[in-house]
Parts: structure tokens; sequence; C-alpha cells
């Protein structure tokens, strides 16, 4: 236990996935029932049922980051999926296919757990799979919010989606569902959630302790273990070491490599270029200090209340109308006392990318801060141009540089 | 057969002409007109509402404007629909605009349009993905009772249960002659040739479904007196969201290919679901979405696109299938690899095209139905 604890947010961590992995891959070994999950579906089901999970988009990310993306896209391309559609689900159907990898592999799932608060692509990728599979899809259709809040009625839609899971699940496995399980797993769910939160909040200090490129790894934990009391202790770990960081007054990297600029990524990363994207800030002194991912896994309702956990599902900022993720943005601006937005313009998502135009210009005029968008892709390897990157970014560092006069000029 | 000609020309000219027959129809009723974004949309409550809906399906519009909101991956149709709202277009006969957000595309020009097109009031609506459980009737009779708020208020008057009656039985006529047309057009291959076919069933969108419904019947009665014409050429089956620009559909008719049927939605998804009889008027509409099948637009649990395709060409005694696929429609285009692998195994030939709904030329496409024709002779 005590070794345990000397253990470092980074090796919990690895541990951590690696377990997620391994232990899945042994289930299904095992001859367990194993689903295929989206990245903020209501995984609160699954784990009260005990049923292991994977999420295609965690390993899609893990095969475009080790560079392997482009075998799985040449597969799906090759039985006519369109090079326009997301490349996450290109990835995914060429893995469903050739069911190897050298990055990451995953079980075949039994079932397919989709959730539509993250995209309607989701839906139609999930609807796919299940019938390729030939297995049961499990669906929840959160309506995309274009009033500001969530509707009462909207609400109830979705409760009676999870009841007709639980039924669902209850048939797949054979066994009944744990209501009082589910109440642990919901205070769990809490708890964890909020830990993460927590965690990247220390990035508002300044200089930030946090290197926000290093959000994108600790994303794999809040995906894969929202639920799960492993997943609270690394972010809880990590938080620690962020609060040891910045009392020092540490910022995000070595000693004497200054934050000189904070900036927030709006958008999923660039995984087969993460070394250039995170170079080509890091190099100017810009460090990446959050982005709407912290919320978006900040799923917080009171244990019991479906509707309310519905809601908190609904509310998350891609299924957000435009004005509220203007507002989150600005509220996020003005927390962690940023200089500057960064825009990718993902070719893969479309929910992101027709928004972030009139996004970009109404940030820029509440908020003032320096923006800028350049043109890459989550997964697909051909849709990004380092050049277009970097000179979109001196551009960037020059608008920052220019801002940050006037502010010292008052 | 004159007389045929002339039902046929009332309806084509209206559809050949879409802003005139729209002016046209705003002057000569003087009723409010309200957009129709794609694609089912509660159309029953702006008739209830004393007004009309009009179509709205894009249009061989240059952009110019729409690039500032919308990435240059986004389909053709809804941002020619965008372009035309932000160029005043629409504003000069719409009195309002509806939009149910079918895919991520829709969700974003919802969002943006309330920015874009401030002037042109937008009524945003969802329909249920997860459709066939309990809870999705509720929901859509909550989302269509908020519509038709709205157009009451453009409408300035309210509206009864009974008007909403009588227009469900306005669009269930509607739907049952359209139906009964798209089944009579292989008994007239060359006089419902391809283009000619698609202008009769498009002119529903720019006229009073009523006044429309009783000019389909007069043709559908005509058609069915008149004999049967000899046809040698190919038979098909067309697929997709729209058969556009009508140069397109040209080339089908010189190479002697008759769109037999479709699965276009556009076309026949729009009416090919009977209501049901029983239920409140709201409960009805909402049935016809439960009981939509195989429509990449609504989900499909047991994905039968495939299977539905190939029943059509069982039916219509089709020789193949053309996919007119809507460059970045993710909807169809996740459909289009598992249909594709079903139609081959049954061994029924496909043809698949990717359009845009305005091309500066549509010269690789006839020889591209030119060849499938052959194949299929």
């Amino acid at each position: 236990m005590e070794q345990k604890e000397k253990l470092s947010s980074k090796q919990m961590l690895n541990d951590l996935m690696a377990d997620h992995y391994q232990s899945a891959l042994d289930a299904k070994a095992n001859g367990e029932i194993v689903a295929w999950a989206t990245s903020i579906a209501p995984q609160e089901l699954l784990t009260t049922m005990g049923i292991k999970v994977v999420y295609p988009e965690n390993q899609a990310a893990a095969i475009g980051a080790r560079k392997e993306a482009q075998k799985f896209i040449d597969d799906s391309e090759g039985r006519g999926y369109s090079v326009d559609l997301c490349s996450y689900a290109r990835v995914n159907f060429g893995y469903a296919n050739l069911k190897k990898s050298e990055s990451q592999d995953i079980p075949m799932p039994d079932f397919i757990y989709s959730c539509s608060n993250i995209c309607h692509t989701v839906l139609k990728w999930y609807e796919n799979l299940a019938k390729e599979l030939n297995i049961p899809l499990i669906i929840f259709d959160l309506p995309f919010n274009h009033t500001y809040d969530v509707q009462d009625h909207a609400a109830k839609y979705m409760k009676g989606q999870i009841e007709e899971a639980i039924k669902k699940l209850e048939q797949i496995t054979k066994r009944k569902f744990d209501h009082d399980k589910f109440k642990e797993v919901m205070e769990q769910s809490n708890k964890t959630s909020q830990m993460w939160k927590d965690a990247t909040m220390v990035a508002k200090a300044k200089p930030s302790p946090l290197n926000g490129f290093d959000l994108f790894n600790y994303m794999a934990a809040i995906v894969t273990n929202r639920g799960t009391k492993a997943g609270y202790e690394v972010f809880k770990r990590w938080k620690e070491e962020l609060e040891e960081k910045a009392a020092a007054g540490l910022g995000p990297w070595k000693p004497g490599e200054e934050e000189k600029f904070r900036v927030m990524w709006d958008g999923i990363a660039c995984w087969p270029y993460l070394g250039t994207t995170y170079k080509g800030l890091k190099n100017n002194g810009i460090n990446m200090v959050t982005s709407t991912y912290p919320d978006s896994w900040t799923i917080l309702y009171d244990n019991g209340d479906i509707e309310g956990m519905a809601k908190a599902y609904s509310a998350i900022y891609c299924n957000s109308n435009l004005q509220n993720g203007v507002d989150r943005i600005t509220r996020i601006v003005d927390e962690y006392s940023l200089d500057g937005i960064v825009f990718h313009s993902n070719r893969s998502c479309k929910l992101l990318d027709f928004r972030q135009f009139e996004q970009q210009r109404q940030i820029e005029e509440k908020t003032g801060v320096a923006t800028v968008l350049f043109d890459g892709d989550q997964t697909d390897p051909r849709a990004f141009s380092s050049e277009q990157y970097n000179t979109r970014i001196q551009a960037f560092l020059e608008r920052l540089e220019i801002k940050k006069e006037e502010r010292r000029k008052g | 057969m004159a007389d045929i000609k002339t039902l046929i020309a009332e309806l084509t000219q209206v559809a050949e002409n879409p802003a005139k027959a729209v002016a046209e129809l705003k002057k000569e009723t003087g009723k409010k007109l309200i957009g129709m974004f794609p694609y089912h949309l509660p159309e029953e409550i702006v008739y209830a509402a004393g007004m009309l809906p009009v179509g709205m399906w894009g249009g061989q519009t240059e952009i110019k404007l729409a690039d500032k909101y919308l990435q240059s991956f986004c389909c053709s149709l809804i941002k020619a629909n965008f372009e035309m709202g932000m160029d005043g277009t629409y504003k000069k006969f719409l009195d309002g605009v509806i939009m149910a957000a079918y895919c991520d595309t829709l969700k974003c020009v919802c969002e943006d349009w309330k920015v874009a097109v401030s002037e042109l009031p937008l009524i945003a609506m969802y329909y249920p993905q997860n459709r066939k459980i309990a809870a999705a009737v509720p929901y859509m009779e909550n989302e269509f009772k908020l519509v038709q708020a709205q157009l009451e208020k453009i409408a300035g008057k309210a509206v009864t249960e009974a008007d909403l009656e009588a227009a469900w039985e306005v669009y269930e006529a509607y739907r049952a002659e359209s139906r009964k047309f798209v089944k009579l057009v292989g008994k007239l291959p060359k006089t419902l040739n391809a283009t000619t076919r698609h202008l009769i069933i498009k002119a529903a969108w720019f006229m009073d479904k009523k006044v429309y419904t009783e000019k389909l019947a007069a043709l559908n009665a005509a058609i069915e007196a008149a004999e049967a014409e000899e046809f040698k050429g190919a038979k098909v089956i067309v697929e997709g969201i729209l058969v556009e620009p009508v140069a397109l559909l040209d080339a089908f008719v010189e190479n002697d290919v008759c769109i037999v049927g479709d699965d276009v939605a556009h076309q026949s998804r729009m009416f090919r679901v009977e209501g049901r009889k029983e239920g409140s008027v709201y409960e009805k509409m909402a049935y016809r979405i439960v009981d939509a099948y195989a429509d990449p637009l609504l989900l499909d649990e047991k994905k039968e696109h495939g299977k539905e395709l190939i029943n059509m060409v069982k039916e219509y005694g089709a020789d193949g299938v053309v996919v007119c696929a809507m460059k970045f429609c993710d909807p169809e285009e996740y459909d289009y690899p598992i249909f594709k692998a079903e139609l081959e195994a049954a061994g029924i030939p496909v043809l698949y095209m990717e359009i845009e709904q305005k091309m500066e030329s549509v010269g690789q496409y006839k020889t591209r139905i030119q060849a499938f024709a052959e194949t299929l002779a």
C-alpha cells in the first residue's frame, strides 16, 4: 500500500489503462459479455451490471497517436466508406474487420452501447456495427439542445430510454439489474467526475502546472474509468502533483521554459500529429492550459435522480446550442486567464466544425483574446499540413504578442 | 394523351420555376408561407394554422455568403439553403422556417441560422431517433405542441383540434395519391420519363397540398385510363436525398433509362408511410415517424435499407439501382457500404454516383449512366 502511494499519477494512469484493456480481453477470453460504447455514454448501467466495456474512440485515438490509422482507414474505405466520414468510425470499421492492431487490441463486442450526446454520427456508426456484427444495439438518443438548457420533456424521453436500456441489459446478460448497486455506482461516478474536474482546474494557477497536452493522456482514464474508484485515485494523485507544482510556482515545462501565453484548445486532438501540434505551441512559449474536455466528462447529478442524470448527459458542450457554447468558452477564458484560443477545424467532426466560425467571431468579440483556426483531423493523417499549422501558429503568436503589449500599456 | 400532357404540364411548370410558383402562391392565396427544411417535418400544423408549407431543397445557387459559417465539406443542399437565407431570397416570400436536426450538419445550421438569418424566424425542433420506444411518442407530442405555439404566433391565430384533423386528412390524401402515382409511372415510362416524374413529384413542395392532390388525382386517373407504353430501355430504382440538377435526370432520359421507383428523401420517403387511423392528430403524426422504415435519417436497429431496396427492385421489376449520393451527407454515406454489399449479394447491379446539387457539368454522369444502361441491356 505504501509502495502504491508513491506511484506517480502517470504510472497509475498507465497501469489503469493496461488493466482496462487486458481485463476486457481476458473477460472475452473467459466467455464474458463485452460492450463497445461511446465516450460519454451512461456507463453507470454497464458498471452496475459488471459488464466489461471498451471505447472504440479511445482505441482509435491510440491507433492514431501511434501512427497506425491508415491501414484501418484503407480497409473501411475499400469497402465503400466515404473519406468524408468521421475517421474514428473509419478506423473502427477497419478494426472490426481486421481485428488486430499493433497499437492496442480490444475484444470484439457482444452488444453495442451508443449515446448521441457527442454527435449524431455515433448513431449511424454504431447502427452499422450492430448490423455488420449481428449483435444487439442499445441506443441513447439525447436531443440536441436548441434551447439554452435541457428541456424537461427531453429528460423524460431520456429517462424512458434508460429504463428501456436496463430491460435490454437484463435480457442480454440474463441477470437482474441491481438498483442498490446502481446508486453506489452513481455516487462513485459523481465523485470521479468531480475529481477529474478538480484536477484539471489546478491549471488555473499562473503559471499553469499543467501542460494541457497531458489532458489528452488523462482523458483516456475519464472515458474508461468514470465509474470506478481506481479512476478517482488516479485523478486524486494527479491533482496532488499539480497542486504541489503550483505551490512551488512551477510551470508546465522544465525550469527555465517560461509559460508566456495561456491558451485553450477547441476540438479533438490531432492524434497522428501530437508532437507537431504540441511543439508548435511549446516552442513559442504557448501553453495549452485547458480545453472543453474537462467539462465534457464532468457529469454531475443528484444520486438516484434519473432525469437529473439524463440532463447532465444531455447538457455537455457538444450537445448545447451556440449561445451556451460561447458562454462556456467565455467563462473558461476568464477563469483560466487565457490569452488565446486554438480552434481545430477537424475534418471528421461536422458537429463542432459547423458552429466554429461563428463561435470564433463571437468569442473574439466578447473576450478580446486572439484566436487561430487550423485544418486537421483527429485520426486521418492525410488531412493535416504541418506547414499550414506552423504558419498559422506564427501569425497567432504575433497577435498574442500585440495583445499582450496592448494590455501592458493599459 | 393530350389530356395527360396538359395535366403533366400544369405540375411540371410549377417545379421548373419554383420562385415564380411560390410568388404566385403567396399572391393568389394571400396566405403566409413557412419554409420546410429537409426532411420530415410537421407540415400538417402549418396547414392547420392557415399557412402553407413550402419545400426548401436548395437550388442552383452560387455560394458566396454561407462560407462565412460553413466549411467546404458541408453538404451542398443545406449550404444552398443557408446561402438563400443569408442573401434574402427566402425572406422575399417566407414568413418563417422550420428545421429539425436530423444530422450533425443540421444541428449546427439551426444555430447558425439564428445569427445569420435572424430576420426570418426559425422554429427548431427534434425528432427522436429512439423512435420505437414508448417514451418517443409523448416526446414528439411535446415537440409538435411547441412548434404549434410558435406557428400560432406567426399566423396570429390559434389552431384547434378540428383544424389539425382537417389538415391531417389533406396530407393523408396527398400521400395516398403520391404513392399511387409512383406505382403508375412504370406504365408510361416514356411519357413519365425520369425528368417529368421528378418534376411532377417536386411540384408538391410549392403548391397548396389540397390543390396539388386534386391535380395529381386527375393525372393518376388519366394514366390508369391510358394504354401502357412499350419500353425497351432499362428500369431502375434511384436512391438518395435528392436527384438534381435536372440535367442529371435528362441523362437518364437520353439513355432510355426509366426511374420506375425511388428511395429518395425529396420524393417517396416523404409520403410512403401511411398514417395510422387511431389516436389524436399529434399521435398520428408521431406514429408516421415510428412507422417509417429503411430511412437513413431515422435510426433503424435492423438496418433494413438494403432489404427495402431489394424489395423495391422486385416490386417494380427494376433492372438495377442507381445511388445518387449527396456528397458530405453522413447518414447516406454510412448506409451505402451496407446496402451495397446486400444488393451485390442479391445479384442486383448498382451504379454509385456521388453528386452535388449544383454541378458545373454532368458530362461524366451521362457517360456513367450510359455505360450502366448498356450493362443492364
